[in-house]
């Protein structure tokens, strides 16, 4: 059998998807428990949902979920800190606490054999952490430590930088792990506070995916989380953080980094919410735009021009309004050009060329098409089920994804791109050498860009 | 047409679980390994594809090269000359690649239905790539690597370690002495008549190794790779490269400074390469040292001391030799000479009684739930697929999954305690990375280098 080389292969009809049965039950203590059977290997993916991240922090207290996550397995249910990474360790679990926008995800994966060990140890971790004064002394100043190495880290500089001139006073205007004097005026009894208030059975879902049946994953959960006592109270709802206005600041800020080889990049603004409506078309207004290789952006600054060795363009959709973001990190000689053609090209799938009706088939396959390749893993599963939650998701828009995404046109695509991205009101960072980037920006008329500090 | 067909079948390891990951395996004609594993949990298949080539068959002068052809198998091939990336994302596939000092991967990871696309795509590459090369490409190619290069290294803080480690390890025209992304004088001056070169003698099908795991039928599946890959002619066979160990003696104290805040100190040993023996134990090693709160050199550090913000232990094995290097980074107010005051004293103590039975054990599970963890995904870095390359082309037996499981859970405490003594000699080297303008900071008596 000889290939015929004069045309590709037409891939087959796209894969029939059908998500996994979801199985919700409600403890008496109001604990949401989900559960997804995954057959194939002994592996059990809990997630803990809590919603409450980073924007729950209290204005003056930025830092505070994110150390109060990183706090709980600091010592639990009468262990050390040092004994519960070890019973953590001897049977293999792998524990991962994430502090997100607007909540903090507790993930634990354990081989199926020691489930009910691991389940035992998430509890404690999650109900009854130690917090206590002496870890947390030693966790913040720790916490202090690494921001002091980030202020060498372009991206992480760059990210805090857009951040707070975006969203300003806004809860989602400060990265999750805070600010130094914040953590220098925080106390072990401000984590406590926000523990006993935060962490909650009736705002907290549990999610465990794995190789066992619905019955026995669930009794897995209720074994050790039905005796986890609600507040007094009415629970408080999660925080939505109000839609703001786009903050008036300036479009061109760079912070100073003197030598650089590359200046990082970030451009853009207040976008959308998770629950737009919105939703499937900006997906693929992204992918035409910056969303993946193929992409206008990419193929631009680096197959074309070759001045980066990557860009994207990404909606971060949360509870609240996320920002639409560009992000690449460009050679310093060529930060005005590339600048210069990132923001032509953010003008063009809005006015001069709207995505063809290619594009948006491309776009549309590639996301319906590797859909199902999402959910190979308990743990992809176990997040998956986590964003319904987290969102206030219906189960079926996983099922629903696919046609939703279909459904979007060309048109759309443009309808989305006027309603969503205003470059005009985009702002720009740039973390690189500003004796060699600011001449260069004002040679190609930009604004002057405003020297800012991330302290 | 020679074939080898073979079958395997798990075997429980006696500790934990047994791994069952069934292959067939054939030679064809023109010396393409195909091994395909059925997977059918979800409807993917994914496709990947080893060369036996990296940056250790680079020559002084020239490195960074064979990472470079590496863009270029992304930017076309006689019949699609339009990009690789674009047919295959509208199939809904994943894909990407990698270079190392020994090997270069490419996957794709697709749609059951797309697997023909991506044999297409993956065997006009390898059949047909030079026709499509052109200069405006391979120049443009050059340049996303020195972003590449400056992303990764030059502009990231202590970039620009590992670069000084390996210089100090190993003789300048040893091949492991280099990075695989190279150094730019190197690849601004190298041409596109090197790549055709590079080309003719690493990417024909006796290099290479093939496998296709996830939602296919076996048999079919082999007939799809003969179908695309078979024609294809063979090449000249390829030398292994001699890379013999040039033993440390004494101490090699190093100094750069650098754009951080807090000083970092690293110490390299050389130790066995990997699946050599020895490489589990020092793999296990390094869990005891810096895996968690209560490893020994964390626990001295970070916790107790609070001398350190971070300490981190690693065996890095390659095909030929490994490197094991232990890495600290200083709160502030402190020297890297105090850290290597108290590291002293565990090295010396893990040296000396090893580590207990329990530390050990603690060590093994974890392995053993990362490595099942790492079973969970067919495809990409790391995932089975790419794991039965590794087996096949560094044991030449892609169903090594039960003993390389049981490699570390048959370890023992005495085991390591040897292995420890035996590598973690006074041969190695020291290096520091300080804040520009203060070498008050680094270990004393060290020499400056300056790196790029």
């Amino acid at each position: 059998m000889s290939v015929d080389r004069s045309r590709l292969p037409v891939p087959g009809p796209e894969p029939h998807f059908r998500f996994p049965r979801i199985v919700t039950r409600t403890l008496p203590n109001g604990l949401c428990v989900r559960t997804v059977e995954h057959r194939g290997l002994p592996v059990v993916t809990v997630v803990a949902l809590v919603p409450a991240g980073a924007a729950t922090d209290p204005a003056d207290r930025p830092g505070l979920a994110a150390l109060t996550g990183d706090m709980l397995d600091e010592g639990a249910g009468g262990r050390s800190a040092l004994v519960l990474q070890e019973e953590l360790s001897r049977i293999g679990a792998s524990l991962d606490t994430e502090i997100g926008p607007d909540a903090t995800i507790l993930t634990l994966a354990v081989l199926s054999r020691f489930a009910e060990r691991g389940l035992a140890l998430l509890a404690d971790i999650v109900q009854c952490p130690a917090l206590d004064d002496h870890e947390f002394a030693r966790l913040r100043e720790l916490r202090v430590n690494r921001l002091t190495q980030l202020r060498d880290v372009p991206p992480s500089l760059a990210d805090r930088a857009f951040s707070r001139l975006v969203f300003g006073a806004h809860p989602y205007g400060h990265l999750p792990m805070g600010s130094e004097p914040a953590l220098l005026a925080m106390t072990a009894d401000e984590v406590r506070a926000f523990h006993r208030e935060a962490y909650d059975p009736r705002r907290t879902t549990l999610i465990a995916v794995g190789d066992a049946t619905h019955d026995a994953l669930f009794d897995l959960v209720a074994g050790r989380f039905a005796g986890w006592a609600p507040g007094p109270g009415e629970p408080a709802a999660p925080v939505v953080p109000d839609m703001v206005a786009p903050v008036v600041g300036p479009r061109f800020a760079i912070v100073a980094r003197p030598g650089a080889p590359q200046s990082e990049l970030r451009i853009g603004h207040v976008a959308a919410a998770r629950q737009t409506p919105d939703y499937h078309a900006l997906l693929v207004l992204n992918a035409v735009l910056g969303g993946q290789f193929v992409s206008r952006i990419n193929m631009n600054l680096r197959e074309h021009k070759g001045y980066t060795y990557g860009v994207r363009t990404t909606f971060d959709f949360r509870r609240g309004r996320g920002p639409f973001l560009l992000q690449t990190s460009v050679e310093t000689q060529v930060t005005a050009p590339a600048v210069r053609e990132a923001l032509a090209e953010l003008c063009a799938v809005r006015d001069s060329r709207p995505a063809t009706p290619d594009e948006v088939a491309l776009a549309r396959a590639s996301l319906t098409r590797g859909f199902p390749r999402s959910f190979e893993t308990t743990e992809q599963v176990a997040r998956a089920v986590a964003q319904l939650a987290l969102y206030d998701l219906p189960d079926a828009s996983l099922e629903q994804f696919v046609p939703s995404v279909n459904a979007v046109e060309p048109d759309d695509a443009t309808r989305v791109a006027h309603a969503h991205l205003q470059p005009a009101e985009m702002t720009t960072v740039i973390v690189g050498d500003a004796d060699v980037v600011v001449p260069s920006l004002r040679a190609e008329g930009f604004p002057e860009p405003q020297v800012v500090t991330v302290e | 047409m020679i074939r080898s067909k073979e079958q395997t079948v798990g075997e429980a390891t006696g500790k934990g679980v047994g791994m069952d990951v069934p292959f067939t395996r054939e030679v064809l004609d023109n010396g393409l390994h195909v091994i395909v594993h059925e997977d059918h949990r979800c409807p993917i298949v994914a496709v990947n594809l080893w060369y036996h080539v990296g940056s250790k068959n680079e020559r002084p002068g020239r490195t960074g090269f064979a990472h470079l052809f590496e863009h270029l198998m992304f930017e076309g091939s006689e019949h699609h000359d339009t990009g690789y990336f674009q047919p295959l994302q509208e199939a809904g596939g994943q894909l990407n690649g990698s270079t190392n000092a020994d090997r270069t991967n490419y996957w794709e990871v697709v749609p059951t239905s797309a697997l023909e696309t991506a044999l297409w795509m993956e065997s006009d590459r390898l059949g047909f790539l030079l026709p499509a090369l052109t200069q405006a490409k391979f120049e443009n190619q050059r340049d996303v690597v020195l972003n590449e290069r400056r992303q990764n290294y030059e502009n990231r803080p202590y970039g620009l370690a590992p670069m000084a480690i390996l210089a100090a390890l190993y003789p300048p025209d040893h091949p492991y002495h280099w990075l695989t992304i190279g150094v730019p004088e190197d690849l601004h001056a190298s041409s596109l008549d090197e790549v055709r070169a590079f080309f003719a003698a690493y990417y024909h099908p006796g290099n290479a190794s093939l496998v296709l795991a996830g939602d296919v039928d076996a048999a079919r599946a082999a007939d799809l790779a003969r179908c695309y890959f078979g024609d294809i002619p063979a090449g000249p066979a390829v030398a292994p490269v001699a890379a013999p160990t040039v033993p440390l003696t004494g101490e090699h104290r190093w100094l750069l400074e650098d754009r951080v805040e807090l000083p970092r100190v690293y110490i390299a040993w050389h130790t066995p390469g990997l699946f050599h023996a020895d490489d589990a134990e020092m793999d296990l090693l390094a869990d005891v040292l810096t895996s968690g709160k209560s490893s020994r050199l964390y626990r001295s550090l970070v916790y107790d001391q609070r001398i350190a913000t971070e300490v981190a232990a690693i065996q890095n094995s390659r095909e030929v030799s490994g490197v094991f290097q232990v890495i600290a980074t200083a709160a502030p107010g402190r020297t890297l000479t105090e850290l290597m005051t108290a590291m002293e004293v565990e090295l010396a103590r893990v040296t000396a009684d090893g580590p207990t039975q329990d530390e050990v054990q603690r060590a093994q599970v974890q392995f053993e739930a990362q490595f099942v963890f790492g079973l969970q995904n067919v495809g990409g870095f790391g995932g089975k697929s790419d794991q039965l390359n590794a087996y096949n082309m560094f044991l030449g037996d892609p169903g090594w999954f039960d003993r390389d499981l049981a490699r570390y859970g048959g370890a023992t405490a005495a085991g390591v305690r040897a292995a420890a003594s035996r590598y973690l000699t006074s041969g190695r080297v020291v290096l520091s990375i300080v804040p520009r303008g203060r070498i008050d900071l680094g270990v004393p008596d060290s020499t400056q280098v300056v790196l790029s």
